[in-house]
Protein backbone atom coordinates (compact mmCIF):
# COMPACT_ATOMS: atom_id res chain seq x y z
CA UNK A 1 0.00 0.00 0.00
CA UNK A 2 2.44 2.59 0.98
CA UNK A 3 4.82 1.54 -1.58
CA UNK A 4 1.89 2.27 -4.08
CA UNK A 5 1.21 5.74 -2.55
CA UNK A 6 5.17 6.76 -2.95
CA UNK A 7 4.63 5.21 -6.61
CA UNK A 8 2.10 7.06 -7.47
CA UNK A 9 3.70 10.49 -7.29
CA UNK A 10 7.36 9.08 -7.51
CA UNK A 11 6.38 8.05 -11.24
CA UNK A 12 5.09 11.37 -12.80
CA UNK A 13 7.69 13.30 -11.18
CA UNK A 14 10.35 11.20 -12.77
CA UNK A 15 8.91 11.66 -16.18
CA UNK A 16 9.09 14.79 -15.08
CA UNK A 17 12.65 15.35 -14.41
CA UNK A 18 13.55 13.81 -17.22
CA UNK A 19 11.79 15.85 -19.89
CA UNK A 20 13.11 18.45 -18.55
CA UNK A 21 16.83 17.06 -18.71
CA UNK A 22 16.17 16.07 -21.87
CA UNK A 23 15.08 19.58 -23.27
CA UNK A 24 17.55 21.11 -21.24
CA UNK A 25 20.43 18.49 -22.91
CA UNK A 26 18.58 19.04 -26.51
CA UNK A 27 18.89 23.03 -26.17
CA UNK A 28 22.45 23.05 -25.45
CA UNK A 29 23.53 20.58 -27.56
CA UNK A 30 21.74 21.76 -30.63
CA UNK A 31 22.20 25.26 -29.47
CA UNK A 32 19.01 26.06 -30.29
CA UNK A 33 18.71 30.24 -29.92
CA UNK A 34 16.66 31.44 -26.74
CA UNK A 35 14.42 33.48 -28.91
CA UNK A 36 12.94 30.03 -29.85
CA UNK A 37 13.44 27.58 -27.09
CA UNK A 38 14.95 28.56 -23.79
CA UNK A 39 16.35 26.48 -21.54
CA UNK A 40 14.53 25.68 -18.79
CA UNK A 41 17.04 27.09 -16.73
CA UNK A 42 16.89 30.21 -18.51
CA UNK A 43 13.19 30.25 -17.77
CA UNK A 44 13.47 29.75 -13.98
CA UNK A 45 16.39 32.50 -14.30
CA UNK A 46 13.57 34.78 -15.76
CA UNK A 47 10.50 34.26 -13.77
CA UNK A 48 12.84 35.11 -10.88
CA UNK A 49 14.20 38.06 -12.71
CA UNK A 50 10.65 39.31 -13.56
CA UNK A 51 9.18 38.05 -10.71
CA UNK A 52 7.90 41.46 -9.81
CA UNK A 53 6.22 41.78 -12.84
CA UNK A 54 4.93 38.10 -13.54
CA UNK A 55 3.06 38.34 -9.99
CA UNK A 56 1.28 41.20 -10.45
CA UNK A 57 -0.30 40.05 -13.73
CA UNK A 58 -0.62 36.01 -11.79
CA UNK A 59 -2.90 37.91 -9.47
CA UNK A 60 -4.92 39.74 -11.98
CA UNK A 61 -5.47 36.21 -13.89
CA UNK A 62 -6.01 34.71 -10.61
CA UNK A 63 -8.91 37.50 -9.41
CA UNK A 64 -10.29 37.30 -12.78
CA UNK A 65 -10.39 33.16 -12.65
CA UNK A 66 -11.97 32.89 -8.94
CA UNK A 67 -13.90 35.75 -9.73
CA UNK A 68 -15.60 33.63 -12.90
CA UNK A 69 -15.44 30.84 -11.04
CA UNK A 70 -17.42 31.63 -8.39
CA UNK A 71 -19.97 33.50 -10.42
CA UNK A 72 -20.42 30.24 -12.37
CA UNK A 73 -20.73 27.77 -9.49
CA UNK A 74 -23.71 31.05 -7.78
CA UNK A 75 -25.01 30.74 -11.29
CA UNK A 76 -24.80 27.56 -11.93
CA UNK A 77 -26.32 25.82 -9.30
CA UNK A 78 -29.28 28.47 -9.31
CA UNK A 79 -29.81 27.44 -12.65
CA UNK A 80 -29.53 23.57 -12.05
CA UNK A 81 -32.15 24.21 -8.87
CA UNK A 82 -34.29 26.00 -11.09
CA UNK A 83 -34.23 23.41 -14.05
CA UNK A 84 -35.28 20.49 -11.79
CA UNK A 85 -38.56 22.27 -10.15
CA UNK A 86 -40.21 21.25 -13.33
CA UNK A 87 -40.00 19.92 -16.69
CA UNK A 88 -41.06 22.05 -18.66
CA UNK A 89 -38.26 24.72 -17.04
CA UNK A 90 -35.61 22.67 -18.38
CA UNK A 91 -37.24 21.36 -21.47
CA UNK A 92 -37.97 25.19 -22.50
CA UNK A 93 -34.29 26.72 -21.25
CA UNK A 94 -31.56 23.75 -21.77
CA UNK A 95 -31.05 23.71 -25.29
CA UNK A 96 -29.98 27.88 -24.60
CA UNK A 97 -27.54 26.46 -22.14
CA UNK A 98 -26.20 24.05 -24.39
CA UNK A 99 -26.23 27.12 -27.25
CA UNK A 100 -23.64 29.27 -24.84
CA UNK A 101 -21.91 26.17 -24.58
CA UNK A 102 -21.10 26.06 -27.71
CA UNK A 103 -20.37 29.52 -29.07
CA UNK A 104 -16.83 29.76 -28.71
CA UNK A 105 -16.20 32.48 -26.07
CA UNK A 106 -13.78 34.29 -28.38
CA UNK A 107 -16.28 35.12 -30.92
CA UNK A 108 -18.28 36.62 -28.49
CA UNK A 109 -16.02 38.46 -26.35
CA UNK A 110 -15.68 41.76 -28.48
CA UNK A 111 -19.71 42.45 -27.30
CA UNK A 112 -19.51 41.29 -23.92
CA UNK A 113 -16.40 43.54 -23.72
CA UNK A 114 -18.17 46.79 -25.74
CA UNK A 115 -21.40 46.11 -23.54
CA UNK A 116 -19.56 45.77 -20.11
CA UNK A 117 -18.25 49.32 -19.02
CA UNK A 118 -15.26 47.79 -16.85
CA UNK A 119 -12.73 45.58 -18.03
CA UNK A 120 -12.74 43.11 -15.16
CA UNK A 121 -15.85 43.02 -14.98
CA UNK A 122 -16.08 42.07 -18.70
CA UNK A 123 -13.34 39.60 -18.61
CA UNK A 124 -15.04 37.94 -15.41
CA UNK A 125 -18.04 37.68 -17.37
CA UNK A 126 -16.06 35.86 -20.35
CA UNK A 127 -14.98 33.84 -17.97
CA UNK A 128 -17.90 33.14 -15.84
CA UNK A 129 -19.83 31.90 -19.71
CA UNK A 130 -17.03 29.54 -20.32
CA UNK A 131 -17.11 27.76 -17.01
CA UNK A 132 -20.77 28.09 -16.29
CA UNK A 133 -22.04 25.00 -18.41
CA UNK A 134 -20.29 22.14 -16.13
CA UNK A 135 -21.96 23.20 -13.12
CA UNK A 136 -25.60 23.42 -15.17
CA UNK A 137 -25.21 20.17 -16.38
CA UNK A 138 -23.70 18.21 -13.40
CA UNK A 139 -25.68 19.71 -10.81
CA UNK A 140 -28.74 19.12 -12.72
CA UNK A 141 -27.95 15.36 -13.22
CA UNK A 142 -26.97 15.10 -10.14
CA UNK A 143 -30.33 16.68 -8.44
CA UNK A 144 -32.51 13.98 -11.14
CA UNK A 145 -30.16 10.88 -10.39
CA UNK A 146 -32.03 10.60 -6.86
CA UNK A 147 -32.13 6.55 -5.89
CA UNK A 148 -36.45 6.34 -6.88
CA UNK A 149 -36.91 3.88 -3.78
CA UNK A 150 -35.81 6.82 -1.48
CA UNK A 151 -38.28 9.29 -3.63
CA UNK A 152 -41.24 6.31 -2.45
CA UNK A 153 -39.24 6.05 0.80
CA UNK A 154 -39.59 10.14 1.61
CA UNK A 155 -43.02 10.42 -0.12
CA UNK A 156 -44.52 7.44 2.52
CA UNK A 157 -42.72 9.34 5.36
CA UNK A 158 -44.98 12.57 3.82
CA UNK A 159 -41.81 14.34 3.37
CA UNK A 160 -42.20 18.40 2.73
CA UNK A 161 -40.77 19.30 -0.71
CA UNK A 162 -38.09 21.35 1.29
CA UNK A 163 -37.16 18.34 3.19
CA UNK A 164 -36.17 15.95 0.23
CA UNK A 165 -34.83 18.77 -1.31
CA UNK A 166 -32.00 19.26 2.15
CA UNK A 167 -31.97 15.31 3.10
CA UNK A 168 -32.26 13.57 -0.59
CA UNK A 169 -31.71 15.55 -3.43
CA UNK A 170 -28.58 17.76 -2.61
CA UNK A 171 -26.51 15.02 -0.70
CA UNK A 172 -27.26 12.48 -3.95
CA UNK A 173 -26.16 15.75 -6.08
CA UNK A 174 -22.55 16.19 -4.16
CA UNK A 175 -21.15 13.66 -6.17
CA UNK A 176 -21.88 15.41 -9.38
CA UNK A 177 -21.22 18.65 -8.40
CA UNK A 178 -18.15 18.35 -7.29
CA UNK A 179 -17.28 16.44 -10.48
CA UNK A 180 -18.72 19.97 -12.31
CA UNK A 181 -16.72 21.64 -9.79
CA UNK A 182 -13.26 19.71 -11.23
CA UNK A 183 -14.04 20.62 -14.89
CA UNK A 184 -15.40 24.17 -13.78
CA UNK A 185 -12.32 25.44 -11.93
CA UNK A 186 -10.02 24.63 -14.88
CA UNK A 187 -12.36 26.13 -17.48
CA UNK A 188 -12.44 29.30 -15.48
CA UNK A 189 -8.70 29.50 -15.81
CA UNK A 190 -8.77 29.24 -19.29
CA UNK A 191 -11.79 31.36 -19.83
CA UNK A 192 -9.71 34.00 -17.99
CA UNK A 193 -6.66 33.92 -20.34
CA UNK A 194 -8.17 33.29 -23.26
CA UNK A 195 -10.92 36.70 -22.60
CA UNK A 196 -7.37 38.78 -21.45
CA UNK A 197 -5.96 37.46 -25.15
CA UNK A 198 -8.91 38.86 -26.70
CA UNK A 199 -9.29 41.98 -24.75
CA UNK A 200 -5.57 42.48 -24.91
CA UNK A 201 -6.04 44.78 -21.79
CA UNK A 202 -2.87 46.80 -21.31
CA UNK A 203 -1.55 49.14 -18.60
CA UNK A 204 -1.84 48.34 -14.28
CA UNK A 205 -4.87 45.15 -14.80
CA UNK A 206 -2.78 43.25 -17.21
CA UNK A 207 -3.41 39.54 -16.93
CA UNK A 208 -0.89 36.44 -17.63
CA UNK A 209 -1.98 36.69 -20.96
CA UNK A 210 -1.32 40.17 -21.76
CA UNK A 211 2.44 39.38 -20.57
CA UNK A 212 2.07 36.44 -23.31
CA UNK A 213 0.66 38.61 -25.85
CA UNK A 214 3.78 41.22 -24.93
CA UNK A 215 6.54 38.42 -24.57
CA UNK A 216 5.70 37.53 -28.13
CA UNK A 217 5.76 40.96 -29.88
CA UNK A 218 8.92 41.40 -27.99
CA UNK A 219 10.24 38.33 -28.90
CA UNK A 220 10.88 38.02 -25.23
CA UNK A 221 10.77 33.93 -25.28
CA UNK A 222 11.93 33.30 -22.12
CA UNK A 223 9.56 35.33 -20.14
CA UNK A 224 6.95 34.01 -22.32
CA UNK A 225 7.77 30.28 -21.33
CA UNK A 226 7.95 31.59 -17.48
CA UNK A 227 4.15 33.21 -17.71
CA UNK A 228 2.66 29.91 -19.60
CA UNK A 229 4.50 27.93 -16.55
CA UNK A 230 2.56 30.24 -14.28
CA UNK A 231 -0.89 29.44 -15.74
CA UNK A 232 -0.20 25.76 -15.53
CA UNK A 233 0.74 25.53 -12.07
CA UNK A 234 -2.50 27.81 -11.45
CA UNK A 235 -4.37 25.35 -13.38
CA UNK A 236 -2.72 22.39 -11.52
CA UNK A 237 -3.32 23.94 -7.89
CA UNK A 238 -6.84 24.74 -8.82
CA UNK A 239 -7.43 21.12 -10.02
CA UNK A 240 -6.29 19.86 -6.72
CA UNK A 241 -7.73 22.30 -4.16
CA UNK A 242 -11.05 20.51 -6.13
CA UNK A 243 -9.86 17.40 -5.34
CA UNK A 244 -9.34 18.69 -1.71
CA UNK A 245 -12.35 20.00 -1.56
CA UNK A 246 -14.44 16.50 -2.79
CA UNK A 247 -12.15 14.55 -0.81
CA UNK A 248 -13.52 16.43 2.13
CA UNK A 249 -17.09 17.01 1.41
CA UNK A 250 -17.70 13.03 0.24
CA UNK A 251 -14.35 11.47 1.79
CA UNK A 252 -16.47 9.75 4.39
CA UNK A 253 -19.25 8.00 1.61
CA UNK A 254 -18.83 8.19 -1.62
CA UNK A 255 -17.20 5.77 -3.94
CA UNK A 256 -15.00 7.72 -5.60
CA UNK A 257 -13.21 9.01 -2.42
CA UNK A 258 -13.64 5.81 -0.48
CA UNK A 259 -10.02 4.00 -0.45
CA UNK A 260 -10.53 0.51 -0.96
CA UNK A 261 -9.67 -2.15 1.17
CA UNK A 262 -8.63 -5.51 0.00
CA UNK B 1 -68.59 0.22 26.11
CA UNK B 2 -65.54 -1.76 28.03
CA UNK B 3 -62.02 -1.54 26.48
CA UNK B 4 -61.93 -5.47 26.18
CA UNK B 5 -64.87 -5.13 23.33
CA UNK B 6 -63.84 -1.96 21.92
CA UNK B 7 -60.49 -4.00 20.79
CA UNK B 8 -62.29 -6.88 20.16
CA UNK B 9 -64.35 -4.70 17.50
CA UNK B 10 -60.61 -3.35 16.07
CA UNK B 11 -59.72 -6.58 15.58
CA UNK B 12 -62.67 -7.27 13.13
CA UNK B 13 -61.46 -4.02 10.96
CA UNK B 14 -59.27 -5.21 8.03
CA UNK B 15 -55.95 -3.49 7.95
CA UNK B 16 -56.28 -3.06 4.40
CA UNK B 17 -59.03 -4.35 1.90
CA UNK B 18 -58.54 -4.10 -2.26
CA UNK B 19 -62.44 -3.88 -3.65
CA UNK B 20 -61.83 -4.85 -7.45
CA UNK B 21 -59.20 -2.96 -7.41
CA UNK B 22 -57.15 -3.09 -10.61
CA UNK B 23 -54.02 -1.74 -12.93
CA UNK B 24 -54.11 -0.60 -16.39
CA UNK B 25 -51.58 1.00 -17.67
CA UNK B 26 -51.57 3.72 -20.18
CA UNK B 27 -50.39 1.78 -22.78
CA UNK B 28 -53.30 -0.21 -22.41
CA UNK B 29 -50.86 -3.24 -20.74
CA UNK B 30 -53.40 -4.72 -17.94
CA UNK B 31 -50.70 -5.46 -14.78
CA UNK B 32 -53.27 -6.45 -12.41
CA UNK B 33 -56.73 -7.86 -13.14
CA UNK B 34 -59.42 -6.53 -10.17
CA UNK B 35 -58.08 -7.78 -6.73
CA UNK B 36 -60.78 -8.21 -3.60
CA UNK B 37 -58.92 -8.73 -0.90
CA UNK B 38 -58.80 -7.94 2.83
CA UNK B 39 -56.16 -8.21 5.17
CA UNK B 40 -56.56 -8.53 9.36
CA UNK B 41 -54.67 -7.19 11.90
CA UNK B 42 -52.05 -9.44 13.07
CA UNK B 43 -51.48 -11.78 9.54
CA UNK B 44 -48.62 -12.39 7.72
CA UNK B 45 -49.57 -12.33 4.32
CA UNK B 46 -47.02 -13.74 1.11
CA UNK B 47 -48.02 -12.51 -2.21
CA UNK B 48 -46.28 -15.23 -4.59
CA UNK B 49 -45.91 -15.52 -8.15
CA UNK B 50 -43.44 -15.10 -10.96
CA UNK B 51 -42.08 -11.74 -12.36
CA UNK B 52 -44.94 -10.03 -14.13
CA UNK B 53 -47.70 -11.27 -11.94
CA UNK B 54 -48.73 -8.11 -10.49
CA UNK B 55 -47.40 -8.53 -6.78
CA UNK B 56 -45.16 -5.66 -6.56
CA UNK B 57 -47.96 -3.69 -8.31
CA UNK B 58 -50.79 -4.77 -5.30
CA UNK B 59 -48.23 -4.07 -2.93
CA UNK B 60 -47.43 -0.58 -4.34
CA UNK B 61 -51.23 0.47 -4.53
CA UNK B 62 -51.08 -0.72 -1.18
CA UNK B 63 -48.55 1.85 -0.07
CA UNK B 64 -50.47 3.97 -2.07
CA UNK B 65 -47.45 4.49 -4.53
CA UNK B 66 -49.61 4.29 -7.27
CA UNK B 67 -53.46 4.41 -7.68
CA UNK B 68 -55.69 1.65 -9.06
CA UNK B 69 -56.80 2.22 -12.66
CA UNK B 70 -60.02 1.02 -10.89
CA UNK B 71 -61.84 -0.10 -7.75
CA UNK B 72 -60.37 1.12 -4.56
CA UNK B 73 -58.31 0.72 -1.75
CA UNK B 74 -59.57 1.15 2.28
CA UNK B 75 -56.77 1.00 5.22
CA UNK B 76 -58.49 0.62 8.20
CA UNK B 77 -62.13 1.64 6.43
CA UNK B 78 -60.56 4.74 5.91
CA UNK B 79 -59.23 6.36 2.50
CA UNK B 80 -55.57 7.02 2.47
CA UNK B 81 -55.77 10.10 4.02
CA UNK B 82 -57.73 9.31 7.07
CA UNK B 83 -54.93 7.11 7.63
CA UNK B 84 -52.86 9.64 10.03
CA UNK B 85 -56.05 10.57 11.57
CA UNK B 86 -57.04 7.34 13.02
CA UNK B 87 -53.55 7.07 13.95
CA UNK B 88 -52.53 4.28 12.18
CA UNK B 89 -49.03 4.28 9.88
CA UNK B 90 -47.67 2.28 7.24
CA UNK B 91 -44.15 1.67 6.35
CA UNK B 92 -42.54 -0.24 3.38
CA UNK B 93 -39.05 -2.28 3.21
CA UNK B 94 -37.94 -2.10 -0.33
CA UNK B 95 -35.94 -4.45 -2.74
CA UNK B 96 -32.75 -2.98 -2.05
CA UNK B 97 -31.84 -1.97 1.21
CA UNK B 98 -32.02 1.99 0.02
CA UNK B 99 -30.18 3.23 2.34
CA UNK B 100 -28.96 7.04 2.09
CA UNK B 101 -24.79 6.23 1.43
CA UNK B 102 -24.06 9.66 2.77
CA UNK B 103 -25.94 8.78 6.41
CA UNK B 104 -24.16 6.66 8.94
CA UNK B 105 -26.51 3.58 10.01
CA UNK B 106 -27.98 5.69 13.29
CA UNK B 107 -28.85 8.61 10.95
CA UNK B 108 -30.64 6.41 8.50
CA UNK B 109 -32.91 4.65 10.86
CA UNK B 110 -33.60 7.83 12.53
CA UNK B 111 -34.58 9.66 9.19
CA UNK B 112 -38.60 8.71 9.37
CA UNK B 113 -38.51 10.10 13.17
CA UNK B 114 -36.62 13.22 11.74
CA UNK B 115 -38.82 13.85 8.84
CA UNK B 116 -41.52 14.12 11.78
CA UNK B 117 -39.39 16.57 13.45
CA UNK B 118 -39.24 13.93 16.70
CA UNK B 119 -36.79 15.65 19.71
CA UNK B 120 -33.55 14.15 18.51
CA UNK B 121 -32.70 12.17 21.83
CA UNK B 122 -36.06 10.15 21.93
CA UNK B 123 -35.51 9.71 18.14
CA UNK B 124 -32.03 8.58 19.09
CA UNK B 125 -33.38 5.83 22.08
CA UNK B 126 -36.25 4.81 19.50
CA UNK B 127 -33.16 4.05 17.18
CA UNK B 128 -31.47 2.43 19.57
CA UNK B 129 -34.59 -0.11 20.45
CA UNK B 130 -35.04 -0.91 16.72
CA UNK B 131 -31.25 -1.31 15.90
CA UNK B 132 -31.31 -3.81 18.99
CA UNK B 133 -34.75 -5.79 17.38
CA UNK B 134 -32.85 -6.23 14.33
CA UNK B 135 -29.42 -7.74 15.84
CA UNK B 136 -27.59 -4.30 14.96
CA UNK B 137 -26.64 -2.68 18.15
CA UNK B 138 -22.91 -1.39 17.74
CA UNK B 139 -23.31 -0.48 14.50
CA UNK B 140 -24.30 3.20 15.03
CA UNK B 141 -21.81 5.08 13.52
CA UNK B 142 -21.02 2.58 10.42
CA UNK B 143 -21.67 3.88 7.08
CA UNK B 144 -23.92 1.49 4.98
CA UNK B 145 -21.42 0.52 2.55
CA UNK B 146 -19.09 -0.73 5.64
CA UNK B 147 -22.34 -3.67 6.76
CA UNK B 148 -22.35 -6.38 4.27
CA UNK B 149 -25.88 -6.81 2.52
CA UNK B 150 -27.76 -8.69 5.18
CA UNK B 151 -26.67 -6.27 7.33
CA UNK B 152 -27.83 -3.78 5.29
CA UNK B 153 -30.95 -4.86 4.64
CA UNK B 154 -31.23 -5.18 8.71
CA UNK B 155 -30.77 -1.53 9.40
CA UNK B 156 -33.57 -0.94 6.52
CA UNK B 157 -35.42 -3.25 8.26
CA UNK B 158 -34.96 -1.28 11.74
CA UNK B 159 -35.91 1.87 9.90
CA UNK B 160 -39.13 0.57 9.26
CA UNK B 161 -39.51 -0.46 12.63
CA UNK B 162 -38.44 2.92 14.29
CA UNK B 163 -42.64 4.11 13.61
CA UNK B 164 -44.23 1.45 15.05
CA UNK B 165 -45.70 0.36 12.10
CA UNK B 166 -49.36 -0.98 11.94
CA UNK B 167 -48.81 -2.27 8.45
CA UNK B 168 -45.35 -3.58 7.83
CA UNK B 169 -45.30 -3.91 3.16
CA UNK B 170 -42.11 -5.47 2.04
CA UNK B 171 -41.24 -5.76 -1.34
CA UNK B 172 -38.80 -8.91 -2.09
CA UNK B 173 -36.77 -7.84 0.76
CA UNK B 174 -34.29 -10.67 0.64
CA UNK B 175 -33.99 -11.58 -2.97
CA UNK B 176 -30.85 -10.16 -3.86
CA UNK B 177 -29.46 -11.95 -1.00
CA UNK B 178 -27.10 -15.74 -0.68
CA UNK B 179 -29.66 -18.10 1.16
CA UNK B 180 -27.91 -19.06 4.11
CA UNK B 181 -28.08 -14.97 4.75
CA UNK B 182 -31.64 -14.97 3.58
CA UNK B 183 -32.96 -18.17 5.36
CA UNK B 184 -32.01 -16.41 8.62
CA UNK B 185 -32.81 -12.99 7.87
CA UNK B 186 -36.45 -14.83 7.43
CA UNK B 187 -36.23 -16.58 10.45
CA UNK B 188 -35.32 -13.36 12.50
CA UNK B 189 -38.17 -11.61 10.56
CA UNK B 190 -40.76 -13.95 11.44
CA UNK B 191 -39.20 -13.65 15.30
CA UNK B 192 -40.06 -10.16 15.19
CA UNK B 193 -43.59 -10.29 13.50
CA UNK B 194 -44.38 -12.84 16.47
CA UNK B 195 -43.20 -10.69 19.06
CA UNK B 196 -44.34 -7.09 18.36
CA UNK B 197 -47.71 -8.56 17.00
CA UNK B 198 -46.92 -6.94 13.36
CA UNK B 199 -49.27 -7.28 10.50
CA UNK B 200 -46.81 -7.88 7.66
CA UNK B 201 -47.26 -7.97 3.85
CA UNK B 202 -44.86 -9.91 1.79
CA UNK B 203 -43.89 -10.25 -1.51
CA UNK B 204 -41.63 -13.12 -2.92
CA UNK B 205 -41.44 -15.47 -5.95
CA UNK B 206 -39.57 -17.77 -3.41
CA UNK B 207 -42.23 -20.82 -2.73
CA UNK B 208 -40.01 -21.68 0.61
CA UNK B 209 -39.97 -18.26 2.11
CA UNK B 210 -43.64 -17.79 1.92
CA UNK B 211 -43.99 -20.91 3.20
CA UNK B 212 -42.16 -20.53 5.99
CA UNK B 213 -43.13 -16.81 6.78
CA UNK B 214 -46.91 -16.67 6.47
CA UNK B 215 -50.24 -17.44 7.51
CA UNK B 216 -51.43 -17.26 4.56
CA UNK B 217 -50.46 -17.09 1.17
CA UNK B 218 -51.76 -15.03 -1.84
CA UNK B 219 -50.87 -17.31 -5.60
CA UNK B 220 -50.80 -14.91 -8.11
CA UNK B 221 -49.76 -15.54 -12.01
CA UNK B 222 -48.66 -13.08 -14.58
CA UNK B 223 -50.22 -11.96 -18.25
CA UNK B 224 -52.28 -11.00 -17.12
CA UNK B 225 -51.56 -10.53 -13.46
CA UNK B 226 -54.05 -12.04 -11.18
CA UNK B 227 -54.51 -13.84 -7.88
CA UNK B 228 -54.90 -17.84 -8.15
CA UNK B 229 -55.26 -18.86 -5.32
CA UNK B 230 -55.61 -18.44 -1.32
CA UNK B 231 -53.60 -20.80 0.73
CA UNK B 232 -53.47 -20.62 4.57
CA UNK B 233 -50.27 -22.26 6.30
CA UNK B 234 -51.91 -23.99 9.32
CA UNK B 235 -48.81 -24.11 11.43
CA UNK B 236 -48.25 -22.55 15.01
CA UNK B 237 -46.05 -19.91 16.00
CA UNK B 238 -43.44 -18.52 16.24
CA UNK B 239 -41.56 -21.37 13.65
CA UNK B 240 -37.91 -22.19 13.95
CA UNK B 241 -35.50 -23.39 11.19
CA UNK B 242 -36.98 -27.03 12.28
CA UNK B 243 -40.47 -26.17 10.10
CA UNK B 244 -38.45 -26.51 7.15
CA UNK B 245 -37.90 -30.11 6.85
CA UNK B 246 -41.29 -31.28 8.11
CA UNK B 247 -43.64 -33.17 5.88
CA UNK B 248 -45.92 -30.68 6.16
CA UNK B 249 -43.68 -28.09 4.94
CA UNK B 250 -43.09 -30.04 1.82
CA UNK B 251 -47.01 -30.68 1.26
CA UNK B 252 -47.50 -26.84 1.33
CA UNK B 253 -44.59 -26.11 -0.69
CA UNK B 254 -45.85 -28.85 -3.48
CA UNK B 255 -49.40 -27.55 -3.22
CA UNK B 256 -48.56 -23.71 -3.97
CA UNK B 257 -45.86 -25.03 -6.82
CA UNK B 258 -48.94 -26.74 -8.14
CA UNK B 259 -51.25 -24.14 -8.03
CA UNK B 260 -48.40 -22.75 -9.79
CA UNK B 261 -48.09 -24.87 -12.94
CA UNK B 262 -51.48 -24.94 -13.33
CA UNK B 263 -51.14 -21.27 -13.86
CA UNK B 264 -48.16 -21.12 -16.51
CA UNK B 265 -49.63 -24.49 -18.32
CA UNK B 266 -52.69 -22.65 -18.81
CA UNK B 267 -51.26 -19.71 -19.81
CA UNK B 268 -49.34 -21.72 -22.35
CA UNK B 269 -51.77 -23.41 -24.06
CA UNK B 270 -53.81 -19.50 -24.18
CA UNK B 271 -51.19 -18.70 -26.35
Amino acid sequence: MKADRYFSWLAPVTVGAIAVILWHALVKALEVPHYLVPSPALVVQTLFADWGLLFGSLLVTLKITFGAFFMAVLVGTVVAFLFVQSRWVEVSFFPYAVLLQVTPIVAIAPLIIIWVRNPTAALVVCATLVALFPIISNTTLGLRSVNPALIDLFRMNKASRWQTLVRLRIPSAAPYFFGGLRISSGLALIGAVVAEFVAGTGGTSAGLAYQILQAGFSINIPRLFAALFLITVTGVLLFLLMVLLSKLALGSWHESEVKQEA
Amino acid sequence: MSAVSLSAIEARVPVVEALSADKVYADGTRALNPVDLAIWPGEFVTLLGPSGCGKSTLLKMIANLIAPSDGRLLWWRHGFDGVGEAGKNLVMVFQDATLMPWSRVQANVRLPLDLQKINRDTANSRVAEALALVGLTGFERHYPRQLSGGMQMRASIARALVTEPNLLLMDEPFGALDEITRNRLDADLIQLWWKKKLTVIFVTHSIYEAVFLSTRVIVMAARPGRVLAEVTIDEPHPRTDAFRVTQKFAAYAKQLSEHLADASTRGATDL
